[in-house]
C-alpha cells in the first residue's frame, strides 16, 4: 500500500548519519498503524473481548457476588441446570414466539412498503421518514407508548370495539401471557418495518432495469417479475435484514421488562429478561452467565446457518 | 414501470391508498402519546379517546421540567451522549484509519476481533461488564456510562469508517507523503475532510444509540441525580404507574431532539444503513 521506506533508503545509502536516523523512522513508522489502533483496541478488548471471555469462564462457577466470598467451579452445572428449568424452557420458548410473530411481519410489510415506493416521486421522501420515524424512537418510550395504547381502556381495545367492531373491547392484553406477547410483538413490528424498509429500497435501486423491462416483453405479471427479477436480485440484501432480525429478535428486552416485566408470573420472560433477573435480582451470576452462553451460541449457529442457506441457493453471485 | 404506471392508473391509486394507511397506522401512536401529554389525569384513559385534548393543558410539562428534576435527566443525557459520540467517533476513525491504510503483522486477525463486537449482543456482556464497572469505581457515574458506550460503538463505526476511508484514493495520501506529510497529518487534514459524510453517519447513529440506551444505565446507575432520560422515563413510569400525561410529556422532551436531529441528517441516515447492508 504506502511504502514509507522508500526515500530515507535512499538517503541511508549516502550517510551513516543518515542511516541511523531512517532506521528509527522505519522503526516508529512500523510502530505508526498500532499507534492509530491504540485507543480504540485498548477500550474494546477491556471491555468487550474481556467480559467475553469472562462470561464464559463465569458460567462455570457458583459465582459469589460478595467479596471475599471465594466461587466454586462446578463445571457444566450450570448449563444442567439450565437444560432442566422450566422458566429457561419458557423463556426460550416466548423468544421463540417473538421471532415467529415478529420478523415474518417485518420482511413482508417492509418489502411491500420498499416496492410500493420504489418509483421516485416527490412524496416518496416524506412516505420515507414517516415508515422510518419508529426506528429512531427510544426503546423504552416506544414500550411505554404501546402499554399505553394496549391499556385496559386505552386505544386498541376501542379501535377493535367501536371501529372494526370486533370483541367488547375487554381484553386485559398485558396480564395474560399470549395477549401480552402479542402486544410486544406489535411493538416490535411498528419499530422494525421501517428499518427493513429502508434496507430493500437501497437494494430495489440495484435491480437490474433491463430485466424488468425484459419481463415485461416476454408478458410476466407482476407476480411473476417480482419472482424471478427483484427476489433474487435482493437475495443479499434478504439475507442481511433476516439475519439481522433474528438476531434482534433474540435480543428483545426493553420492551418486554417495561411492558410486562416478564409478568403475569414470569409468563411472559424472554431469554434475557430471564437472565436479567437472575443476574440483578436473584444475584445467580454463574448461573445467568450460562444463559447468556447459550443465548450468544443460538444466535451464532443461527446467523451462519441463515447465511449458509441463503449463500447455497445464491452460488452464482459468489 | 413508469411507463407501465401511466398506462393502468388503478394500480397507481391502490399505491396510494397502500401507503397513506401504512403511514397513519405509523404515526397514530405519536399523535395519541403527544395528545396525552396535554391531557389532565382525569383524560388519559377516556372513551373513546381524546385526539385533540379537551381541555388542554402544558401543566405535565411545567411540572416534567421544574418539580421532577428532568431537566437535569436531559443535561445529564446530553453529556453523556455527546462526550460518547465524540470519543467514539475519534478513536474508531483513528482504528479504521490503521485498517484502511496500513499493511502490519496482525492486521487480519485484528480487523476480524473487531468484527466479532458486530455480532455479540451487548447485553450478553452486562454481568462480567457490571463487576468490571464495579473494580474499577465506575458504579453510579456518568463516566462508566460513556465510556463503556464507547467500547460498544467502536466495532460498528470502524466497520462503516474502513469502509468509506479505503475508497478514497490512495494516490491523495501518496501525494502527501512525498510532500513530507506525516501519518497523523494525513489522517488528520486529508482523510478525515474528505470522508464528512460517513463522520456524520456515525456520528448521529453512535448519538442516538447512547441518547436511547437503557439495560446498561439500569444496571450500573443508582443515584437518581445520574439517570439519563430513558432510565428517568421508565423510572417514574414504574413508580406512577397511571400518570401518563407526565410520562408522554417527559417522553416527548426525550423524543423530540431525537426527531429533529433524524429530520436534518436523514440523508446520511439512509447512506449509514445501505453501506452496512450492500457492502457488508
Amino acid at each position: 500500500m504506502i511504502d514509507s521506506t522508500q526515500p530515507q533508503a535512499v538517503r541511508a545509502a549516502v550517510s551513516p548519519v543518515a542511516a541511523r536516523t531512517a532506521r528509527r523512522r522505519r522503526r516508529a513508522g512500523r510502530a505508526t498503524p498500532y499507534l492509530f489502533l491504540a485507543p480504540a483496541l485498548v477500550l474494546f478488548v477491556g471491555l468487550i473481548v474481556y467480559p467475553m471471555v469472562r462470561a464464559f469462564q463465569m458460567s462455570f462457577y457458583d459465582w459469589k457476588v460478595l467479596a471475599g466470598a471465594t466461587s466454586t467451579y462446578i463445571g457444566l452445572d450450570n448449563y444442567t441446570r439450565a437444560l432442566g428449568d422450566p422458566f429457561f424452557w419458557r423463556g426460550l420458548a416466548n423468544s421463540g414466539v417473538y421471532m415467529a410473530l415478529s420478523v415474518p411481519p417485518q420482511i413482508v410489510l417492509g418489502l411491500l412498503i420498499a416496492m410500493l415506493l420504489k418509483a421516485k416521486s416527490p412524496s416518496q421522501p416524506v412516505y420515507r421518514v414517516l415508515f422510518y420515524l419508529p426506528v429512531v424512537t427510544s426503546w423504552v418510550v416506544a414500550s411505554l407508548l404501546f402499554k399505553y395504547l394496549f391499556a385496559d381502556k386505552g386505544l386498541i381495545n376501542w379501535a377493535l370495539a367501536d371501529v372494526l367492531h370486533l370483541g367488547d373491547g375487554s381484553t386485559s392484553w398485558l396480564s395474560s401471557r399470549w395477549t401480552a406477547l402479542i402486544a410486544i410483538c406489535a411493538l416490535g413490528v411498528w419499530k422494525g418495518i421501517g428499518w427493513s424498509m429502508m434496507i430493500f429500497l437501497a437494494a430495489l435501486q440495484g435491480v437490474p432495469k433491463e430485466l424488468e423491462e425484459a419481463a415485461v416483453m416476454d408478458g410476466a405479471n407482476r407476480w411473476q417479475r417480482f419472482r424471478v427479477v427483484t427476489v433474487p436480485a435482493i437475495r443479499p440484501a434478504l439475507a442481511f435484514v433476516v439475519v439481522m432480525l433474528v438476531i434482534g429478535g433474540f435480543n428483545v428486552f426493553t420492551s418486554v421488562l417495561l411492558m410486562t416485566g416478564g409478568g403475569p408470573g414470569g409468563q411472559t420472560d424472554v431469554l434475557l429478561s430471564y437472565m436479567y433477573r437472575q443476574a440483578f435480582t436473584n444475584l445467580d451470576f454463574g448461573y445467568a452467565s450460562a444463559i447468556a452462553v447459550i443465548l450468544t451460541v443460538i444466535v451464532f449457529v443461527l446467523s451462519l446457518a441463515q447465511m449458509r442457506m441463503f449463500r447455497s441457493t445464491d452460488e452464482e453471485e459468489r | 414501470m413508469s411507463a407501465l404506471h401511466r398506462t393502468r392508473p388503478g394500480p397507481a391509486v391502490l399505491r396510494h391508498v397502500l401507503l397513506v394507511a401504512g403511514a397513519l397506522i405509523m404515526l397514530t401512536p405519536f399523535v395519541y402519546m403527544v395528545a396525552t401529554s396535554f391531557k389532565s389525569q382525569a383524560y388519559v384513559l377516556t372513551i373513546p379517546p381524546q385526539f385533540i385534548p379537551d381541555p388542554a393543558t402544558v401543566d405535565n410539562y411545567v411540572q416534567v421540567l421544574t418539580t421532577q428534576s428532568f431537566a437535569a435527566y436531559f443535561m445529564n443525557s446530553v453529556v453523556v451522549a455527546t462526550t460518547s459520540t465524540v470519543i467514539s467517533v475519534l478513536i474508531s476513525s483513528m482504528m479504521a484509519y490503521a485498517f484502511a491504510r496500513f499493511r502490519f503483522p496482525g492486521r487480519e486477525l485484528l480487523f476480524r476481533l473487531v468484527l466479532v463486537g458486530l455480532m455479540v449482543p451487548a447485553i450478553m456482556l452486562i454481568i462480567p461488564q457490571f463487576i468490571l464497572a464495579k473494580q474499577l469505581g465506575l458504579l453510579d457515574s456518568l463516566q462508566g456510562l460513556i465510556i463503556f458506550y464507547v467500547a460498544a460503538s467502536v466495532s460498528l463505526n470502524t466497520f462503516l469508517l474502513r469502509g468509506f476511508f479505503a475508497s478514497i484514493p490512495g494516490e491523495l495520501d501518496d501525494a502527501m507523503q512525498v510532500d513530507g506529510a506525516n501519518a497523523w497529518t494525513r489522517y488528520w487534514r486529508l482523510v478525515m475532510p474528505l470522508s464528512t459524510p460517513a463522520l456524520a453517519t456515525t456520528t448521529i447513529f453512535t448519538f442516538l444509540a447512547t441518547w436511547d440506551e437503557f439495560a446498561w444505565a439500569l444496571t450500573i446507575i443508582n443515584d437518581p441525580s445520574k439517570r439519563t432520560l430513558p432510565l428517568a422515563i421508565a423510572l417514574f413510569q414504574g413508580q406512577n404507574a397511571t400518570q401518563w400525561g407526565l410520562v408522554f410529556a417527559a417522553s416527548v422532551v426525550a423524543v423530540l431532539p431525537v426527531i429533529v436531529v433524524f429530520l436534518i441528517f436523514q440523508k446520511y441516515f439512509v447512506q449509514g444503513l445501505t453501506s452496512g447492508a450492500v457492502k457488508g
